[in-house]
């Protein structure tokens, strides 16, 4: 990756949060394999506008997300394109973004209580909550929270509906990178996949990484995965028309 | 998918409401009320939102609907869940078998994505909310309560690579799914216009609310 601006770790059980301008990029890895990062967007300008699983979805015509695939806001805009997608065991990627986050209740009937006073930084943190601390530095709260991305949780369906966490795939060195096509703001925490089953608490961090992207091309991927992407750049360029 | 009827009669009801496509129903529905929505012409989507009449930002989760009963489609059994994981209501008698809550509502920034830039004034369920807030301020719901909803009668099965697809409706004229609310609810219903995808069958139609205490 070129223009490398900033690199941190995020811990297996963390929460974090920052603006990400338009033409950033941001690369996520799995550093010990198993990990999952909860995701969610905003529009900084208007907090009101969020990722929109459902549109995004919906208009392409998906229940995983891979690379190719645009993430949308309610407002037919695209926060962030996926612009790589690298799976170390080359059976490639596939990430939810409709199984949302564990919960104290979840977390302590799985491996035990949330407990700050016994395990100091290593405590049982649930994505719900990382969320709502997240959220509320900005004046947002659960009325806010939308259905987040679970990176590099892959949730397959059988023909009745039913859901299972499948980790097969997941493996030290998988990473996804995501372009922002808007200026945005990123909520994220590395807490477990609400379906995640392992005996312990998984305490899987993930490597972040922030660059600068190349302009978009005409060819771009992303934009050209189908016919509908290519509208919702449109509508990404109408709202900067004035910039 | 299971079917199973009611027992309940409309010249019982405490209420019914004849909602037709394009509009809107808000209105409260009282713990241990049952409900029933009727698809009264067939293959009509339902878009729903429900709320805690106490508290609205505790509202209906897909997501915590889906991973407790691990599974991704609504039928009869089902226990909608909140955002605070807690039951809402549950769906006691269903005649379609399955009802859809991941391909969301449509709204007309979505449309100019979906099928044309062009296609932006078409009539779509998240402005019938957005009328339906706005024209009631006494619910206390607004835009940042509006979300991921059900899609009652409407079908949208995933394929084992992944895929999602709209399928024509598996619903059918006078076919309904009835629900017991599981603590007092506020009910947020788009009768769904959409004209551009199977959905509807491309021709939106009228669905009717019994209310039974």
């Amino acid at each position: 990756m070129s223009n490398m601006l900033y690199t941190t770790t995020l811990p297996g059980n963390g929460h974090w949060s920052l603006e990400l301008r338009r033409g950033s990029l941001l690369k996520i890895t799995d550093i010990e394999g198993g990990a999952n990062v909860g995701m969610l967007f905003y529009n900084p300008r208007n907090l009101l506008e969020r990722y929109n699983a459902p549109d995004t979805l919906k208009c392409q015509h998906t229940f995983k997300l891979q690379r190719g695939n645009c993430l949308y806001s309610d407002m037919g805009r695209i926060f962030a394109s996926i612009v790589e997608d690298y799976s170390a065991n080359s059976e490639g990627n596939w990430h939810d973004t409709v199984c949302g986050n564990s919960t104290a209740q979840l977390i302590e009937q799985q491996w035990g209580k949330r407990d700050y006073q016994t395990h100091r930084n290593q405590w049982r943190q649930n994505g719900y909550d990382a969320f709502l601390v997240e959220l509320a530095k900005y004046g947002l709260g659960r009325a806010d929270m939308a259905s987040n991305i679970n990176w590099f949780s892959k949730v397959i369906a059988d023909d009745a509906g039913n859901i299972q966490l499948d980790t097969k795939n997941q493996s030290a060195g998988n990473s996804v990178t995501l372009r922002f096509e808007m200026d945005t703001l990123v909520i994220m925490h590395a807490c477990p996949h609400p379906l995640n089953k392992s005996e312990a608490y998984p305490f899987t961090s993930v490597e972040i990484e922030l660059s600068e992207a190349a302009p978009v091309s005409d060819d771009d991927y992303c934009k050209n995965f189908r016919e509908e992407n290519q509208r919702g750049f449109k509508n990404n360029a109408l709202y900067y028309l004035s910039n | 998918m299971s079917h199973i009827q009611s027992n309940l009669h409309p010249e019982t009801a405490f209420s019914t409401h004849y909602v037709p496509a394009g509009d809107y129903f808000l209105g409260e529905i009282k713990q241990g009320q049952t409900f029933r929505i009727v698809d009264l012409e067939g293959n009509q989507a339902a878009d729903v939102l429900f709320y805690n009449a106490k508290d609205p930002s505790e509202r209906y989760s897909a997501m915590d609907t889906i991973r407790n009963q691990g599974n991704l489609y609504l039928s009869a059994g089902t226990k909608l869940m909140s955002n605070a994981n807690r039951e809402l209501l549950e769906i006691v008698a269903d005649t379609c078998g399955r009802h859809d809550t991941l391909g969301g509502a449509c709204a007309t920034e979505s449309n100019t994505v979906r099928y044309s830039l062009e296609k932006r004034c078409m009539h779509a369920c998240r402005d019938s909310w957005m009328l339906a807030v706005a024209e009631h301020p006494e619910f206390g719901i607004s835009k940042r309560d509006i979300t991921h909803n059900i899609n009652f009668f409407m079908n949208v099965p995933v394929t084992a690579d992944g895929g999602l697809t709209f399928e024509d409706g598996i619903s059918a004229p006078g076919k309904y799914v009835e629900l017991k609310a599981k603590m007092d609810i506020v009910m947020l219903i788009s009768n769904c216009p959409q004209l551009n995808n199977p959905c509807n069958g491309y021709n939106p139609t009228p669905i009717e609310v019994i209310v039974w205490n």
